[in-house]
């Protein structure tokens, strides 16, 4: 698209003005709504003045992957037509308490824009923002049209504010509550939908803990009739599930409460023949303690199944192999890692069509526990998914040999994030660096758009980095690498770096400056407990005036040191709502 | 890297620990004082200590700039997100089992056994060096490849250490805190099937 542009703006102006009069603007706007790629869309808008135009008028969904790059007045002023907006906040190592509470991402001043101009917004979609039970009852009250709201890992609201949208937005659709530090005072919020309500289609409130009114829950699944995901919490019961599943047969997604209950024989065969009649289930989730002996129960749904998640559920590996012998469709699975390698083998066995799998540690923090997975596990998988593009492997073991075979077996990865649990743990077997495992995968893996490292790293994996992985956007680092050159050669090497995670390593300043040209290019980057100084975050933020450059100090930390430095680029200028523990420079 | 220091080694490279080869190593770990109940007294080594010390040696050096004593004290790692933690932490009724001679721990979730019987079963599966016979009074737990017998003992709330299968079944649940399978032959100072509690740690 960027060749194009260049093209119309030299081409002999009588024909691109016969062609511009032929094509009224309602026409281009009309072509460009059908548009829905926001990249598409931003290089659309490059072309000329006049697609720029239609382009902005035309456009009705609007991505800001970092809410502090552009101001709630820049965006209302440049698109008029919006409906639809996804905003994210937070750094994502904030997900790991890395980031000061009350850092900012606060969404109010952005409903307070919206509802003097975009008062029709229909859809919210929010990620690490900072939103408050006022802002929920604002986007309540202001929004006669709003239909969706989707919340997840954002913090400082309560249950109150979910009764807000429950008993204003009469035209909701979709309410998403997912993986939030939410305060759950009580259930009674989803009591609040009107008896008139019937427009939900997607409910998920697995996040909250609270007992809700069952009776008020079956009801509202009974008039909702396009109900189609429905994801409880872990205080509904398998019996409560059961007169739920009687009353939504159409569901296609279903997050169940507490699979731990003593049922006897009669209400299992009323919970299993539930299941066997919703056939169109093709997510299922939640299955909290579940009791392996009502697992049979799934058997049968399990058939169409194209996404697991059993993260939330500790079994062991007879009782998960027994089970996932049942789901041949599989495409994405989530599993703890107590299933362990046997169970990991099992999947290898039976989902030929696997893309995805997220193996999380059940007890990461232990250091008294040490089962889980190993390579071995992985390894299996990889020969028998050989689909496979999108990996989240957490172990306590690792070799080069392993990741260079699992790679040999599946070469289209896109997403490979593998965390060896032990920080600078070499390859066990040979004790020597992870070197050559990372660099297997980036030589072989030509699509790879995401990276998390880990293990003992010398700065030979970042020279593989920069010298192979064409196709990366998004990068973590931690505890790894030797000096400067190694984040030098990502900064150099890698064209589509838009995010960059640091942590631990020992970069420094000449590493920092090297990319003084390169984050404009980029979304953020965020260095914590690295080696670099106030003074060059000074100088950074001197010659790079579109940058902001914001540092987190440690308590009794040396004056000198950046302990935690978080750069993005940004149009709307330094932003006014830090808080005192961070330092815009 | 040269593993210069492989002849020197210190006194706490001789110490006894848990865990896999290669993995963590004593110089990540201050665990003196971590450990609780009897586990404190059993000291099992299994690491080939060459790959111990080469380990540290390694580590010795990259501590030099910038790693972590220990993995327990290091903020926000592994990357887990919060969310998940406290949601696992939730999770009823999770109790750690250890196998006097195993070299790990294993957590089992006790709400999601009706019986002892069945608790038995899901140990053998995960020990799988054991087998359970079925005697006429009492179950016993047999290592097959050494025959050693061992007796599943469980610490209560109290901070007593009882024999399993004593109390009913949910009561069980309730106040067990951590189970031992400790070998038979250790099992003397624990009064079997009596009411009341013993008072010392024995």
């Amino acid at each position: 698209m960027e060749s194009e542009s260049k093209r119309k703006k030299e081409s002999p102006n009588t024909a691109e003005l016969a062609v511009t009069a032929s094509f009224p603007d309602e026409v281009l706007e009309i072509v460009l709504s059908l548009l829905t790629s926001h990249r598409d869309r931003s290089s659309v808008s490059l072309v000329c003045k006049d697609w720029y135009r239609a382009e902005r008028w035309s456009r009705t969904q609007v991505f800001i992957g970092n809410c502090y790059s552009v101001s709630p007045e820049i965006l209302t002023r440049r698109f008029p037509n919006i409906r639809s907006v996804t905003l994210k906040g937070k750094p994502r190592f904030s997900d790991f308490n890395l980031v000061p509470p009350n850092w900012g991402a606060d969404i109010h001043a952005w409903l307070v824009a919206f509802a003097a101009k975009y008062p029709f917004l229909e859809e919210l979609r929010l990620k690490r923002m900072a939103v408050s039970d006022e802002s929920l009852e604002f986007l309540a009250s202001n929004f006669p049209n709003f239909k969706l709201l989707s919340l997840l890992s954002c913090d400082g609201f309560s249950t109150d504010g979910l009764a807000a949208i429950a008993t204003h937005c009469k035209n909701l659709t979709e309410l998403d509550i997912q993986e939030n530090g939410i305060e759950d005072s009580s259930g009674s919020w989803l009591s609040c939908f009107p008896e008139s309500f019937t427009s939900l289609e997607v409910l998920n409130f697995a996040n909250l803990t609270s007992e809700v009114n069952t009776d008020a829950l079956e009801r509202l699944v009974s008039r909702c009739k396009s109900l189609k995901v429905l994801k409880v919490n872990k205080s509904i019961s398998l019996e409560q599930l059961q007169r739920l599943l009687v009353r939504a047969p159409q569901l296609e997604e279903l997050g169940t409460g507490s699979f731990l209950q003593d049922l006897t024989a009669r209400p299992y065969a009323d919970l299993e023949s539930a299941f066997n009649n919703c056939k169109n289930i093709h997510t299922l989730s939640g299955l909290w303690e579940a009791v392996p002996l009502y697992l049979p129960a799934l058997y049968n749904s399990c058939a169409n199944l194209t996404f697991l998640n059993l993260s939330y559920t500790a079994l062991q590996s007879g009782e998960f192999a027994k089970l996932v012998v049942h789901c041949p469709r599989l495409r994405r699975l989530w599993v703890l890692d107590t299933v362990e390698d046997k169970g990991l083998e099992a999947v290898g066995s039976n989902c030929p069509l696997l893309e995805e799998l997220r193996v999380f540690p059940a007890d990461p923090f232990d250091e008294e526990i040490i089962h889980g997975v190993t390579e071995e596990g992985f390894v299996a998988v990889s020969f028998g998914c050989r689909r496979l593009h999108y990996v989240l492997y957490f172990c306590r073991q690792m070799t080069n040999a392993a990741v260079a075979t699992i790679v040999q077996n599946c070469p289209n990865f896109t997403h490979f994030r593998l965390c060896i649990m032990t920080p600078g743990l070499p390859d066990y077997l040979t004790n020597e660096p992870m070197d050559e495992a990372f660099g297997a995968v980036v030589k072989t893996c030509s699509k790879l758009q995401r990276l998390s490292v880990s293990g003992l790293l010398t700065d030979l994996t970042f020279e593989y980095i920069g010298k192979y992985a064409k196709n990366l956007e998004t990068l973590s680092v931690a505890f790894a690498g030797r000096s400067d050159r190694g984040m030098q050669c990502v900064l150099e090497g890698c064209p589509k770096l838009r995010k960059l995670e640091i942590r631990d390593c020992p970069f420094g300043n000449e590493a920092l400056l090297s990319g003084l040209e390169k984050y404009e290019s980029m979304r953020s980057l965020w260095m914590s407990a690295c080696n670099v100084t106030m003074n060059a975050c000074r100088r950074l933020a001197k010659q790079m005036p579109r940058l902001n450059v914001e540092v987190m100090k440690e308590d009794g930390s040396d004056d000198s040191q950046a302990d935690k430095v978080y750069i993005y680029r940004t149009v709307a200028g330094p932003r006014r709502d830090a808080p005192p523990s961070v330092l815009t420079l | 890297m040269s593993p210069e220091k492989v002849n020197h080694l210190p006194e706490s490279d001789t110490k006894l620990t848990l865990g896999l080869p290669g993995a963590g190593g004593e110089c990540h770990r201050t665990k003196a004082g971590t450990k609780r109940g009897f586990l404190e007294t059993v000291d099992l080594n299994l690491m080939s200590s060459s790959n111990d010390n080469k380990h540290c040696e390694e580590n010795d050096a990259m501590a030099s700039s910038k790693t972590p004593a220990t993995k327990a004290q290091v903020v926000g790692w592994p990357p887990v997100r919060a969310y998940r933690k406290s949601a696992m932490k939730g999770s009823c009724k999770f109790v750690k089992v250890a196998v006097d001679g195993a070299p790990y721990l294993r957590k089992v979730d006790l709400e999601i056994y009706h019986s002892y019987q069945e608790l038995l079963s899901a140990l053998e599966d995960m020990f799988s060096f054991l087998t359970i016979r079925n005697h006429v009074n009492e179950r016993k737990i047999i290592d097959n490849v050494n025959g050693v017998e061992y007796v599943p003992t469980y610490e209560d709330k109290d901070g007593d250490w009882m024999l399993v299968g004593d109390v009913p079944w949910k009561m069980f649940v309730e106040s067990c805190k951590r189970v031992r399978l400790m070998k038979s032959s250790e099992a003397i100072g624990l009064a079997p099937r009596t009411p009341a509690k013993n008072s010392s740690k024995s």
